[in-house]
């Protein structure tokens, strides 16, 4: 039954790799580089499972925690030039 | 008594995978960044919530539960906060929502949302429309923001 939630995320993944090289502005690229992140955290316990190794886990928790860190970091360059501002007050709209 | 557990387990761990696929292809068949963030949720909370409910009931009262529930509850705060950022900086940047009647737009966003009206055939396509905002200096490096 692993195998099978396994394959089911390789063509999600499969799906999402398209659409980060196809999406016409950087945000899509983020939307699905993100979401690839959650997938691959959770291919990462499934195949610990599948191969009767669980300890995979641990890396899915730093992957988990990285992998917000790594969408906000991008945003934020995108948004201001380089990371080295504050950042904390949003042009007036 | 196990073999339950293990049709429970099949049928949260194929539904997961199944959420996976609907958000994935939801991701590749919306129109703009709003809406393919609306399908990315999907994986976020029902396709790691199903999976991982699955996972649970193979893996038993252990410390392995313990870590798929430190992942879930990761996933469930991050999951949001990462939407929620994308979101806010795809409208600062100037991303037009995809709308087919401007001024019904306007109505529901209070008059002062820059929207305009893409024709849907062209949005895949459309990467010269996506301009910024009005009074807004282009994100750039040496940019500073304005506040």
């Amino acid at each position: 039954m692993f195998a099978a939630a396994a394959l089911a995320l390789l063509v999600a993944l499969i799906l999402l790799v398209v659409r980060a090289l196809k999406g016409p502005t950087v945000f899509d690229r983020l939307v699905a580089a993100n979401s690839i992140g959650t997938e691959a955290i959770l291919l990462l316990a499934v195949v610990g499972f599948l191969t009767g190794r669980p300890e995979f886990l641990d890396i899915g928790i730093t992957y988990a925690l990285l992998n917000l860190i790594g969408t906000l970091a991008v945003l934020k360059y995108f948004r201001f030039g380089d990371l080295s501002q504050s950042g904390g007050e949003e042009p007036e709209n | 008594m196990e073999m339950l557990i293990d049709i429970a387990s099949w049928v949260l761990l194929m539904a997961g995978g199944i959420a996976m696929v609907i958000s994935a292809v939801g991701i590749n068949r919306m129109p703009d960044v709003y809406t393919r963030l609306h399908a990315a949720s999907v994986a976020d909370t029902l396709g790691a919530g199903l999976l991982i409910s699955g996972m649970i009931l193979q893996a038993g009262f252990s410390l392995v539960t313990a870590k798929l529930l430190i992942v879930l509850a990761i996933l469930f705060f991050t999951g949001p906060v990462a939407g929620h950022a994308l979101a806010r900086a795809a409208l600062v940047a100037g991303v037009r929502p995809h709308v087919t009647d401007p001024d019904e737009a306007d109505d529901a966003c209070g008059g002062d949302f820059f929207v305009e009206a893409v024709p849907h055939e062209t949005v895949r396509d459309d990467v010269d429309a996506i301009t910024p905002r009005p009074g807004l200096a282009p994100a750039g490096r040496g940019s500073k923001p304005t506040g």
